[in-house]
């Protein structure tokens, strides 16, 4: 059974491919560059390496969100439109879960989180089980920082942090959680599609390529506003 | 893959797609002219409650329906990935984020399988639309007129664009929207427009931008303007006009404006063949203009039917004919890109 891995959700570019649970390849770029533009041409690359044709795929994997609107967009676009042509199924994995199987050894909760501007988060909450059974604790959300530090700090345990942005948040955390917050580390705060790979085959169920949608966890702004419009309305 | 001219077939059957704007849309088109297949699935109703459409809302649209809109168009034509020779689609100009779901779509198609990748402009797609009418007849004129472009393009041969005129600030069709606004029309609000201009008076002089001697440009925003103006006093003052004559005013000088510098661009070329095409190609007021303009002459005249105005992906299977004969295709780098030069 080969998969090829996908993922594009934040400027972190990730492809890779395994058969049978062997990692036979992988390319991960850590950069802002177009995604667009560069992830035909870095699938073309590993698969034309690895000497598999695109008709020898079983399946696609691939981070669905959150993350960048566009980047996410990219990725599941390539994934689902590859695997319908080539009448395959697909695997769509949280981004942010990618990021806490990082975490395979830590006995706390993890947090992994991507950051969405104005002090506010795509996170989520997760926890090893046994044999690297990864078990979402809270579910994948945009919430303000300052809340959800509030929120974790309540639980008393120690939370594993793993983020790509973790510097932007370095203060507030150290401020809000002191002793209770544990930093990744090097590699581990980077997301990579062998891991992704690894939650295909571990635990999730495939689906028809014309069903997978990106995970954006909020409306578009022009909807926000013209729900609180409408509800304004009705309140008056 | 570099392949002579001479072997190049010219009955190819192209897969296109579009998602340029707010229609996702899939065709099936053999040589150039056949339409196997045309999908466009509309997102109106969905931009409709914002007056206008909203770019983030296109492209979440677009992701969620482009392998259902491919499928359907395969499957209309009754072909499969094995009798197509390329893949087409439009790789700009337009709403960036969504071209980007059409771009990466046609990209994963073409690759799973093997076909070139063929890159079409949207204006000579919409152009290219003519083809799928009749024959062209060189050198040929094309108006191009849309809620994005106003634009007058001398065609010497084919697939030789050369723009000969462009709006200096509003399309055509954005006046029309906003102008339908400030009668209260809902979005779109074109047709609305075209269909009250039946009912009512020219009786409101409405200015009409001839620019400069010669030039085959086009100003929309003055004009817009002064209909604002106009009813912004009017309401002021407590003067009363009808939507009917707004709409029929405004729209005289819109395609007073738009015929008379097709029509002198057609004399001064030579021209053979004068194509209108575009969403505000629907006009009947300017489809009537036109051939009250061209019916005695010598010049052919070509407007394709509506469905084929309005963004299509049977117009980018048209154009992508000529990128097949020509030979000319993407790599697997290609990218959306929002501003694009006509090619
Ligand atoms: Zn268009």
């Amino acid at each position: 059974m080969k998969i090829l891995a996908i993922d594009t959700s934040t400027h972190v570019m990730g492809v890779a491919l395994a058969e049978d649970n062997k990692l036979l390849g992988e390319y991960v770029t850590n950069f802002k560059k177009n995604h667009s533009l560069r992830l035909m041409p870095a699938i073309h690359e590993l698969l034309k390496e690895l000497d598999i044709k695109p008709q020898d795929l079983d399946a696609i994997a691939v981070a669905k969100g959150p993350g960048s609107y566009t980047g996410v967009r990219i990725g599941v676009t390539t994934a689902k439109s590859m695997a319908w042509a080539l009448n395959i199924p697909v695997y769509g994995v949280s981004s942010l879960k990618v990021l806490a199987r990082n975490g395979t050894y830590f006995s706390g909760v993890i947090c992994p989180f991507i950051d969405a501007r104005r002090g506010q988060v795509y996170t989520g909450l997760y926890k090893m089980g046994a044999e690297h059974q990864i078990k979402t604790i809270i579910s994948d959300h945009i919430v303000a920082m300052e809340d959800w530090l509030h929120y974790i700090k309540e639980k008393n345990e120690p939370v594993l942090f793993l983020s790509q942005d973790y510097d932007l948040h370095h203060s507030l955390i150290s401020e809000s959680l002191a002793d209770q917050a544990v930093v990744g580390n090097g590699m581990d705060m980077l997301p990579k599609p062998s891991v992704l790979l690894s939650l295909a085959f571990e635990q999730e169920k495939p689906i028809s390529a014309h069903a997978l949608v990106p995970e954006y966890t909020q409306r578009t702004e022009a909807e926000k506003k013209w729900l609180e419009k409408k509800e304004g309305k009705t309140d008056a | 893959m570099n392949i002579e001219k001479e072997q190049i077939k010219d009955d190819e059957i192209i897969l296109a797609i579009e998602t340029s704007c707010d229609e996702t849309a899939a065709a099936v088109i053999q040589g150039g002219s056949s339409i196997l297949s045309n999908v466009v699935a509309s997102q109106i109703e969905s931009h409709q409650r914002f007056g206008g459409v909203v770019p983030e809302l296109a492209s979440r649209h677009h992701t969620e329906n482009i392998t259902w809109v491919v499928e359907e168009a395969l499957t209309d034509a009754g072909v499969i990935f094995a009798d197509l020779d390329a893949v087409a689609v439009t790789a700009g100009p337009g709403l960036v984020g969504a071209l980007l779901v059409g771009v990466n779509a046609a990209k994963a198609i073409a690759f799973a399988h093997g076909l070139p990748l063929l890159p079409v402009h949207h204006i000579a797609g919409h152009i290219q639309a003519a083809r799928l009418e009749r024959p062209w007849h060189y050198p040929a004129l094309a108006l191009v007129v849309s809620g994005g472009h106003t634009e007058l393009v001398l065609l010497k041969d084919e697939g030789e664009y050369e723009v000969i005129g462009q709006t200096r600030d509003d399309a055509a069709g954005e006046a029309y929207d906003k102008v339908a606004r400030s009668l209260n029309l809902s979005y779109p609000g074109g047709p609305q427009i075209d269909k009250l201009a039946r009912e009512g008076e020219t009786i409101i002089p409405f200015p009409i931008a001839w620019l400069e001697e010669g030039s085959y440009d086009f100003s929309f925003s003055g004009l817009k303007s002064a209909v604002i103006n106009k009813l912004h006093n009017a309401k002021q003052k407590g003067e009363v006009f009808r939507k009917e004559d707004v709409a029929a005013s405004f729209q005289r000088s819109v395609i007073e404006v738009l015929t008379e510098k097709t029509k002198r661009a057609a004399a001064q070329y030579g021209v053979k063949q004068v194509v209108v095409v575009g969403g505000v190609a629907a006009n009947k007021g300017l489809r009537q203009s036109m051939k009250d303009i061209f019916s005695n002459t010598e010049v052919e005249l070509t407007i394709p039917p509506l469905a084929l105005c309005t963004d299509n992906a049977a117009m980018i299977g048209a154009a992508a004919h000529i990128q097949w004969k020509k030979n000319i295709q993407a790599d697997w780098n290609l990218n959306g890109k929002a501003d694009l030069a006509l090619f």
